[in-house]
């Protein structure tokens, strides 16, 4: 059972192949009998059989959706009513959100049954799962390798195959580039597309929820119940929302790929490329063509990105003060000690470094040189991708420049952590919709194809990847054991 | 050596909408403790802001009572500092783009001479919460009930040259917030802030010297006690030899002293930035002309008529449009009786005032509306009664007995005004007081006063007395 995509449980949920209860209890065996993963935080066996039995009641009326009784995930960025939401931080590690995140809302009204909360990256804030409170988290596929992050949680219960979809967040990277070093399909929707209403927030201007799962298809049925405009987000978009399902079979006929040099510099694992040319060859086989593009600003999105996300997060962060929620330190005796020892002990150590780095790049006298100029920069990158998208469909590439490292191998080395995510981070500048999926091996791991799309594009893009998934298998393999 | 005083006042203006600028809870004053704070107030992880339209419509109403221009785009930004009673340890305000540029306000001098101050600026923002640091044995309570009420941060330029006019310009701003019905302007609740920044400099000299900021200045009366005593302070540090430092000082009402919060090198650095959470409040030109067609007549319009039209003085306009309500109710009067506007205006200012004034009731408050004091002042123009037996009449209204015809009619305070009848009674008087006409008629003419008084004596004070006057003239001669 747990082999099956979201499409295939749908169907046999509606064929009565077996129900939901019988479904969630299976997902949350397995996910009790490999805890060593370490990829949940939180696991809601009572609720989740609980809701299974009420779809399962839906299934029986006739009233059931598309995702009604399916399991699912949530990053344990989302807030989830009365259950712990803890962002994979000591700060949060007492907190229970008294309102459910839309995203969450949303899928819960779709039917979907919630099994558990996702280990992650604290806040977000990391590419290897290693700045949880909660542990680091494990890549079946090889477990002493990380699952990436920052939805490391999510990426390593999806490819061990313990839920068949999960909910992640996607910054810099943070649902990509887990999914390529996990072996499964990761979506980042275009910024606005889903809202953020419930998502704690990292960087605001860049956050972005989105889906990882085993297909494209899976995500296109997910996003579905999942994307929308949210009047308790601003900054979401009141576009209508496509049959995305529906659309994944349009035909690609004479779609133009554009092929960046710039993704295919220094620092690309030979393997790396040597995969992900041959997924550009698939595409060419299916009529598509290749175009060399050009990303002249691409190199600048690494350094922008680390004034910008850290700016927003320090501000951002300040909430966490210890005075109405979260973990408040016992020892101290008056009002800044409260403040110096609650975050002091509650923030890990890459939160810290990145809180300081934005106060420092928002504070008078640099905020000119750093805030502004990041700013100016990250309107350069826009400009390079709306020249790119004149001439082109999408746009593909490595999703990330090696494969799953080891823990603890990059632990010591920010820089060389930060530049794992040098092929993502671009998308979220410029607000993009870009996808990972999985597209072959490269000693034994798995390697991800990134395509990055127009705003607004998912449904576009979506069905340029179903259209690999058709001709491909890597997306249905499993790693061993799982 | 003679110095001049320098003062620009930032008021805050709590605007009167339902709900709170970035979420949907009431901004209601006075109910318990964190009853009025919903996640988004409260700063919970994952809430957003959402920007309350009607805060907006009521700054643009702000701007354009004061000639200012309303931004077509402006941003909100972060200010960020820690502080318990600020949930997300940063507050919405707007910084480098506010929604209000550049005004004026003209106020009137005690002299009469009438001077313009110049508004820089008047933005949005979000309100903090309240530390209450009493009740609390040692520790610090927080209400954030108030956290997320719109503010109008209106900042004037450096232009006010006394305590005097800083005065005469928050009334002013006072006055017009109420007219526009964006503010209730009831400083003792806060809803109307003010921080003065006051510095002094040789009178003739152009360079501003280096100013303090007052705050908690919460009563026009603090306010003026705390500027004279800040420019007495600062002329005494500069005249035995030392320079004033640029700081916060807090006014303390209990000593009538003022006391330094921070200097500038402790202020904090607020790491603005524009606010990601939020959109750019874009405003076409349509709504903005959409709200200039809701503004009201405005103080300054209402106090020409008033001279214009009503034969009014000056000082009778500007203390009848000093509010709204009072200017409509004094214009409800004049219009229940049909003119008579400077009659009006005299019971308004006099007597009414007084009785609020004892009673410290608004005149919305009164027991007396504008509909009974103007059938009352009917009775005055007809001469049904006189103006002494009027401030009976208005007694007895006041006191709950009804309107002025049945006061009138129950206690018969009708005034007699037939000839005959007053003729009668003052042939009665003459023929009592033989001594006193002797007296009279040989010259002692102050005696006049006597006879009149025992005629209004006689008919219990509802003889018209210029009849009285008239026969009694003709009577005694």
């Amino acid at each position: 059972m747990h082999s099956r995509t979201v499409a295939e449980l749908s169907a046999g949920l509606a064929a009565g192949d077996f129900s939901s209860v019988e479904l969630t209890r299976h997902c949350l065996e397995r996910i009790e009998a490999n805890t060593r993963l370490n990829a949940f935080i939180t696991v809601t066996a009572d609720t989740a059989l609980e809701t299974a039995a009420h779809a399962d009641k839906l299934l029986g009326q006739g009233k059931a959706g598309p995702l009604t009784g399916i399991p699912i995930a949530h990053k344990d960025i989302f807030c989830t009513r009365d259950v712990l939401t803890s962002c994979g931080s000591r700060i949060l590690s007492n907190f229970v959100s008294p309102y459910n995140a839309t995203v969450v809302q949303r899928l819960s009204d779709a039917g979907m049954v919630l099994v558990g909360k996702t280990n992650m990256d604290e806040f977000a804030m990391g590419s290897s799962n290693e700045t949880s409170w909660y542990g680091n988290c494990h890549n079946p596929w090889d477990e002493s390798r990380v699952p990436g992050g920052s939805s490391g949680g999510s990426a390593s219960a999806v490819a061990a195959r313990l839920v068949p979809v999960a909910t992640g967040t996607d910054t810099g990277g943070s649902i990509r580039q887990p999914a390529a070093l996990t072996g499964i399909t990761g979506l980042k929707p275009t910024y606005g597309r889903v809202s953020r209403y419930g998502m704690v927030a990292f960087a605001s201007s860049l956050d972005q929820g989105g889906i990882l799962a085993v297909s494209s298809e899976d995500v296109a049925i997910v996003l579905a119940a999942m994307a929308g405009f949210d009047p308790r987000d601003s900054t979401s978009v009141d576009e209508p929302v496509p049959d995305y399902h529906a659309a994944l079979n349009t035909e690609l006929a004479g779609l133009r790929i554009g092929v960046p040099q710039q993704f295919f510099e220094e620092g690309l694992e030979p393997a790396v490329e040597a995969a992900v040319r041959e997924a550009l060859e698939v595409y060419r086989g299916m009529g598509a063509q290749l175009v060399e593009v050009e990303l002249p600003n691409l190199a600048l999105s690494v350094p922008t990105y680390y004034v910008v996300a850290p700016a927003e997060a320090s501000s951002n962060l300040s909430r966490f003060d210890g005075v109405r929620f979260g973990y408040r330190s016992e020892s101290a005796k008056d009002l800044h000690e409260l403040y110096r020892k609650s975050r002091g002990e509650g923030f890990g150590a890459e939160v810290k470094r990145r809180i300081m780095t934005g106060t420092y790049a928002l504070s008078a006298g640099y905020y000119d040189a750093y805030y502004l100029k990041a700013q100016k920069v990250r309107r350069l990158i826009n400009d390079d991708f709306r020249n790119v998208f004149a001439e082109v469909d999408v746009v593909m590439g490595p999703t990330t420049p090696t494969p799953a490292f080891g823990i603890g191998d990059k632990t010591d080395d920010p820089i060389t952590m930060y530049l794992n995510d040098i092929y993502t981070i671009a998308a979220n500048l410029a607000g993009l919709p870009a996808i990972s999926i999985p597209c072959g091996f490269a000693d034994e791991l798995p390697v991800g194809l990134q395509i990055i799309a127009g705003h607004f594009a998912e449904a576009r893009l979506l069905a340029i990847a179903h259209s690999y998934q058709r001709e491909t298998d890597w997306h249905r393999r499993a790693p061993a054991g799982f | 050596m003679e110095w001049e005083v320098v003062i620009g006042l930032e008021v805050h203006a709590q605007l009167g909408t339902q709900s709170k600028i970035f979420s949907a809870a009431s901004t209601e004053f006075g109910a318990p403790p964190n009853t009025q704070a919903c996640a988004v107030d409260l700063g919970y992880p994952g809430v957003l802001p959402v920007f309350n339209g009607e805060a907006a419509r009521m700054a643009i109403k702000f701007g354009l009572a004061v000639n200012a221009t309303i931004a077509h785009r402006s941003v909100f930004a972060r200010k960020n500092y820690f502080y318990p009673d600020l949930p997300k340890g940063y507050q919405i305000s707007q910084y480098e783009l506010p929604i209000v540029q550049g005004g004026k306000m003209d106020i009137t001098l005690e002299d009469g001479t009438g001077k313009t101050i110049g508004i820089t600026r008047a933005h949005l923002e979000e309100d903090a919460g309240k530390s209450l640091h009493e009740d609390f044995h040692g520790m610090t309570g927080v209400d954030l009930n108030r956290a997320g009420t719109p503010l109008l941060e209106i900042v004037s330029e450096p232009d006010m040259r006394s305590a005097a006019e800083a005065v005469a310009y928050l009334k002013k701003i006072r006055t017009l917030v109420q007219y526009l019905e964006i503010c209730d302007g009831n400083m003792q609740e806060g809803s109307l802030r003010c921080d003065a920044n006051v510095s002094v400099r040789p009178a003739g000299q152009q360079e501003l010297g280096t100013r303090s900021e007052l705050k908690n200045l919460n009563s026009f009366r603090f306010i003026e006690k705390a500027i004279l005593h800040e420019v007495e302070r600062q002329i005494d540090v500069i005249e035995s030899g030392g320079t004033v430092v640029q700081e916060t000082r807090l006014y303390d009402s209990d000593r009538d002293e003022t006391r330094s919060m921070r200097s500038k090198e402790e202020a904090n650095d607020y790491r603005y930035f524009p606010d990601p959470d939020l959109l750019p409040l874009v405003l076409d030109q349509d709504m903005i002309d959409d709200v200039r067609a809701t503004l009201p007549e405005l103080p300054a319009a209402r106090h020409q008529r008033f001279v214009g039209d009503f034969g009014l003085s000056g000082y009778d306009a500007e203390v009848l449009t000093s509010s709204r309500e009072m200017a409509d109710y004094f214009e409800n009067v004049v219009a229940g009786v049909g003119g008579e506007a400077k009659l009006a205006a005299n019971w308004v200012m006099g007597d009414l005032s007084g009785v609020l004034n004892r009673e410290n009731l608004s005149i919305s408050e009164s027991r007396i509306d504008a509909e009974m004091l103007a059938g009352m002042l009917r009775r005055v123009a007809d001469n049904t009664i006189s103006g002494k037996i009027a401030k009976q009449v208005f007694e007895a209204m006041w006191s709950g007995e009804g309107d002025a015809d049945t006061i009138i009619e129950t206690r018969g305070l009708k005034q007699i005004t037939d000839a005959g009848a007053i003729a009668g009674i003052i042939d009665e008087i003459i023929a009592a007081n033989p001594r006193q006409l002797e007296q009279y008629r040989s010259g002692k003419e102050r005696l006049f006063g006597f006879f009149v008084g025992q005629v209004m004596k006689a008919t219990d004070g509802k003889a018209n007395p210029q009849q009285v006057n008239e026969l009694l003239k003709k009577k005694l001669s």
